[in-house]
């Protein structure tokens, strides 16, 4: 099987970044991939809208953990909005390529971190007023 | 650490091989000298080879590999028998090369049972017994297994196999130079090798048959071997093949007091260095360069990934390794629990490994589990 990694993706296997999960977090989920049994947990911690912090914990391959951490240093700092948007072609652009069969990793990187911002819609919904607010500015 | 995938030739295997591409290169099949003495030279061969089995060399067909010899074997003998029947046995644990071959027949309309294992990886006879129809043309259990290394009891399975009236096949790939195969005691009716997986040639590999059963050929040409394999003889891989073989059931006792050694070591060293690792498959029924373990909560191909870039070259079974991101077959008829089946690694000795080599590959070992054992959401 070809399965030749690139030093992106190597570095952040050896190294991930943003690893464990964030104290007081406001939301965390795991998520894990049917196909192959890798498991991914995010926890995030918001302010204003935006991601303030973001860690993950990984049960996965090397392409498991080096997605998942490439993704937490796009998403830290950038709003809900943003981050709900983030395309996972976006996460394999980053790490300069993925071999074919480890591109579902990338999109259950993606897929964790919209569910862990769906957890925290879910516990914090937007007030009405602010929703109503924002209608009539339009 | 991964000498079940294959191995480095041995240095006087290559030398015996070399003539045959520089002086000897004759084409067996041309009826001239220079192809004579080479049709000479495989007959040579197959005598040889014949002896350490004590199988009939006319019963013996040289393939480019055993997954063809595999193939040719289970193919051709079912497709060679349909008066007798259309049914099929093979272990749940074989290699993909016998799985897929069962597959393809099970698609032509052939009916293939799957006998499973026991936690240990061993056969249950019990249900061998019950699966055997009067329609049963073939069983195929492998000898050894090439994840965990578990020995199957090859007498008691090809016992109960005749006494129901089918043929026995084995792939014994990964058996070599450990158990002493002796066809005609064990009836052995079929019976595959590589010779890459005990310091040979890579594209060699060898069918035991028997000739009185029929067996239709997988590759048609030139009639080669009888009309059951066709295509030039490759001479150096086949003298590559039979000097390998020679050398290594010459050298086995000393081979396989030396793998055991370092095999019992490098565990012993291992449970005391690592917690939560455990042993899949039998530890007694289990050739003696096999050490398959499962590291609790994390994942192989970041533990093999991780021990690759220390300069330790190991497989594992776990579906992300896998071109079809499905987990291995062995592991899974082992019945082991689902959160522990990517978590697994073959370590398979070999004769160029040392106790050095055992020393630092523990050392890495420990600080890559310490690694991922860190950031692992299992708990």
């Amino acid at each position: 099987m070809s399965l030749n990694y690139t030093k992106k993706t190597i570095s952040h296997f050896l190294h991930p970044q943003n690893l464990g999960s964030v104290k007081n977090a406001d939301a965390c989920v795991s998520i894990g991939n049917m196909v192959c049994g890798d498991q991914l947990s995010f926890s995030i911690k918001v302010k204003d809208g935006i991601i303030k912090d973001i860690k993950f914990l990984s049960f996965g391959c090397a392409s498991n953990i080096a997605t998942a951490s490439v993704l937490t240093e796009r998403a830290k700092g950038i709003t809900l909005a943003k981050a709900k948007s983030l395309k996972w072609e976006k996460i394999v652009e980053d790490l300069g390529g993925l071999p074919n069969q480890k591109i579902h990793c990338s999109i259950l990187a993606v897929e964790g971190l919209k569910k862990v911002i769906a957890e925290y819609e879910a516990k914090h919904p937007v007030p009405l007023v602010k929703l109503v607010k924002k209608k009539s500015k339009k | 650490m991964d000498n079940a995938a294959t191995t480095k030739i041995d240095p006087r295997v290559l030398a015996k091989m070399k003539p045959y591409y520089l002086r000897h290169y004759g084409n067996a099949s041309s009826i001239h000298a220079l192809g004579q003495e080479n049709d000479l030279a495989i007959k040579a061969c197959k005598a040889k080879i014949g002896q350490i089995f004590q199988a009939n060399p006319d019963g013996l067909v040289f393939t480019s590999s055993a997954t063809e010899a595999n193939n040719f074997i289970i193919k051709g003998v079912m497709r060679a028998n349909q008066e007798k029947g259309k049914h099929l046995i093979v272990s749940a644990i074989e290699h993909p090369c016998v799985l897929n071959s069962a597959r393809e027949l099970a698609d032509e309309g052939y009916r293939v049972d799957y006998l499973p294992v026991d936690s240990d990886g061993l056969v249950k006879l019990d249900e061998l017994e019950k699966m055997m129809k009067p329609e049963t043309v073939l069983v195929s259990v492998m000898a050894v297994n090439n994840e965990i290394g578990v020995i199957q009891d090859i007498a008691k399975i090809s016992e109960l196999v005749h006494k129901k009236g089918a043929y026995f096949h084995t792939d014994a790939v990964q058996a070599i130079p450990y158990l002493n195969l002796d066809i005609k005691k064990l009836r052995i009716d079929f019976m595959s090798l590589s010779a890459h997986k005990f310091y040979g040639p890579l594209g060699a590999g060898l069918a035991f048959i028997n000739p009185d059963i029929k067996i239709k050929p997988l590759i048609v040409g030139g009639g080669q071997e009888n009309g059951l394999r066709a295509g030039t003889y490759n001479i150096p891989a086949i003298v590559g093949l039979t000097e390998a073989l020679i050398l290594s059931y010459k050298e086995r006792t000393a081979y396989i007091k030396k793998v055991k050694a370092l095999r019992d070591y490098f565990w012993t060293k291992i449970k005391q260095a690592i917690p939560e690792v455990y042993l899949n498959g039998s530890a007694s029924k289990r050739t003696p360069n096999n050490l398959n373990i499962r590291f609790r909560r994390i994942e192989g191909e970041a533990i093999l990934m991780d021990l690759s870039f220390k300069g330790i070259y190991v497989s594992t079974g776990s579906a992300c390794s896998a071109q079809n991101l499905k987990v291995s077959a062995t592991l899974k008829a082992l019945g082991l629990d689902s959160a522990d089946l990517n978590s697994n690694i073959r370590f398979s000795l070999g004769r160029y490994n040392t106790k050095a080599e055992i020393d630092y590959t523990v050392k890495c070992l420990k600080d890559t589990v310490k690694r991922l054992r860190q950031f692992t959401p299992i708990v």
